[in-house]
């Protein structure tokens, strides 16, 4: 068995800016899983299609531009319609403080701002992928 | 409910369900315990689809080239399932496959099915791994099947050898024509597109590839020399039994012109093979290929498990250390194994 965690990275909506994004699917890449990355002004629908498509473990989500509340359980919702529950979602961006519980509530497995280290994205990964294969 | 068996997933993969599909390729992507029975009842149902391998430098336009031409397809209503492949890192063994970017368009689909996939280290075990992806597509019942990989070289060549038609890509300013002949694309090439058709430089490229294929018969066309046209004759260097001669289209796959004419010349292809036999040729091609592929490894994993592993290492050593030579010490490995 060689197998390689997969992770699918997506900016949903219409905010252009992927330079956080690309840095973190670079990060990921060198932390040994094999990132898609789809670029920008991804619907849920697309993302979620891609998601299946690439048989991913897990999902994240690159948002600046304070449209999460929306964009985040639309893309759970598809994932889910799509029989992709068991998929970890990641939200990474510019996310109020007071909006974080919400999300986690929706099933968001982690959510990451400006600064963070890829070593908290990576150990978040491992301990939800853990946690799913268990 | 997710289908996890083996006659689960392979009838809900034949029933068109994707996720199916998509787990299917993952679990020979893993090779997992069920990667084998899956390929064995898969394989019967394949040998449909046309396979078309796209290969090229990078920055040819490939990725932007496989999204028109499936375009071209869909208009056509064919179904169209893409594998493209990028490289994993030789130091994080992670990869960035970033080829969706650009196919954007076919998004949404349900008529196209997109998968990246790395390389993961060993050149021969991809193109297996490629080869049993592809017949999983075609299993599934995709009318085409693009291929794109990455540059010209040795694993390019072999996943070539999956293709019934292969297009390399060119592009004009990316190095002069003995980088395309150092890179043997001469040998693969059933079809070429120069892509980036609007920049400077492309009727050089063109010439350039044309001049290596000595195109058919004798025929007059102009050569740059030192700034001024001249008419060349150029030989006829092919013989009879070379029926088919690579076409050269030109595209710009950003606004999607020439899609169409490289669509039309891939069927054209397609047509021949079907006509001259070679659709036939092709098949047994590959399949000897493919069971030398396979033979080898199985071969290899057997012979090393029943290897002790000392008596490896040692082996490993005497070669290192020149008191015994490479081809002496595997007729030992393999006279040990055939004595026990």
């Amino acid at each position: 068995m060689d197998r390689k965690v997969r992770v699918l990275v997506a900016k949903p909506g219409l905010d252009g800016h992927d330079r956080g994004a690309k840095v973190i699917a670079r990060a990921l890449r060198d932390a040994g899983y094999e990132v898609i990355y789809t670029g920008i002004r991804q619907t849920p629908e697309m993302i979620a299609e891609a998601a299946l498509q690439e048989d991913v473990d897990v999902v994240g989500l690159s948002i600046l531009s304070g449209a999460h509340m929306a964009l985040v359980p639309r893309v759970i919702e598809e994932l889910r319609r799509l029989g992709m529950e068991d998929v970890v979602v990641l939200v990474g961006g510019i996310i109020p403080d007071e909006d974080v519980p919400a999300l986690l509530d929706m099933g968001v497995a982690g959510v990451f701002g400006p600064g963070t280290l890829t070593s908290e994205i990576v150990e978040t990964i491992e301990n939800a992928l853990g946690r799913e294969l268990a | 409910m997710t289908p996890s068996t083996v006659p689960e997933l392979v009838d809900a993969l034949l029933a068109g369900n994707r996720r199916a599909l998509a787990r299917v390729i993952s679990h020979i992507e893993n090779n997992t315990d069920l990667a084998r029975p899956l390929l064995a009842a898969l394989y019967p149902r394949a040998g449909r689809a046309h396979i078309i391998g796209v290969t090229g430098s990078p920055g040819t336009g490939k990725s932007t080239l496989v999204n028109v031409l499936a375009g071209v397809y869909r208009q056509r209503d064919l179904t169209v399932g893409v594998i493209a492949i990028d490289p994993t890192s030789p130091f994080s063994g992670g990869a960035l496959l970033g080829d969706r970017v650009r196919m954007r368009d076919l998004a949404g689909d349900p008529g196209v099915f997109i998968r990246s996939m790395a390389t993961r280290g060993s050149l021969g075990g991809l193109a297996q791994a490629t080869a049993d992806v592809i017949m999983v597509l075609d299993a599934a019942g995709f009318d085409r099947i693009i291929i794109e990989t990455v540059g010209v070289g040795q694993s390019e060549v072999e996943i070539a050898s999956a293709a019934y038609t292969t297009v390399v890509v060119e592009a004009p300013g990316l190095g002069d024509e003995v980088q395309a002949i150092k890179a043997g694309v001469l040998e693969i090439a059933d079809i070429f597109a120069v892509n980036k058709a609007d920049r400077e430089g492309v009727d050089r490229t063109v010439m350039a590839l044309k001049m290596m294929l000595s195109l058919g018969a004798p025929e007059k066309f102009q050569v740059m020399h030192h700034g001024r046209m001249l008419p060349v004759e150029i030989p006829q260097a092919r013989t009879e039994s070379h029926a088919w001669t690579p076409p050269i289209i030109k595209t710009i796959a950003v606004s999607g012109e020439g899609a169409v004419e490289l669509a039309d010349a891939i069927e054209n292809h397609r047509l021949y093979l079907e006509q001259s036999g070679g659709r036939v040729l092709r098949d047994r091609l590959r399949a000897a290929t493919e069971l030398r592929m396979i033979l080898r490894d199985y071969l290899l994993e057997k012979l090393l498990a029943r290897t002790p592993e000392d008596v490896l290492k040692q082996t490993i050593d005497a070669v290192a250390r020149r008191e015994i030579d490479p081809y002496t010490a595997v007729q030992q490995l393999v006279d040990q194994v055939r004595n026990c």
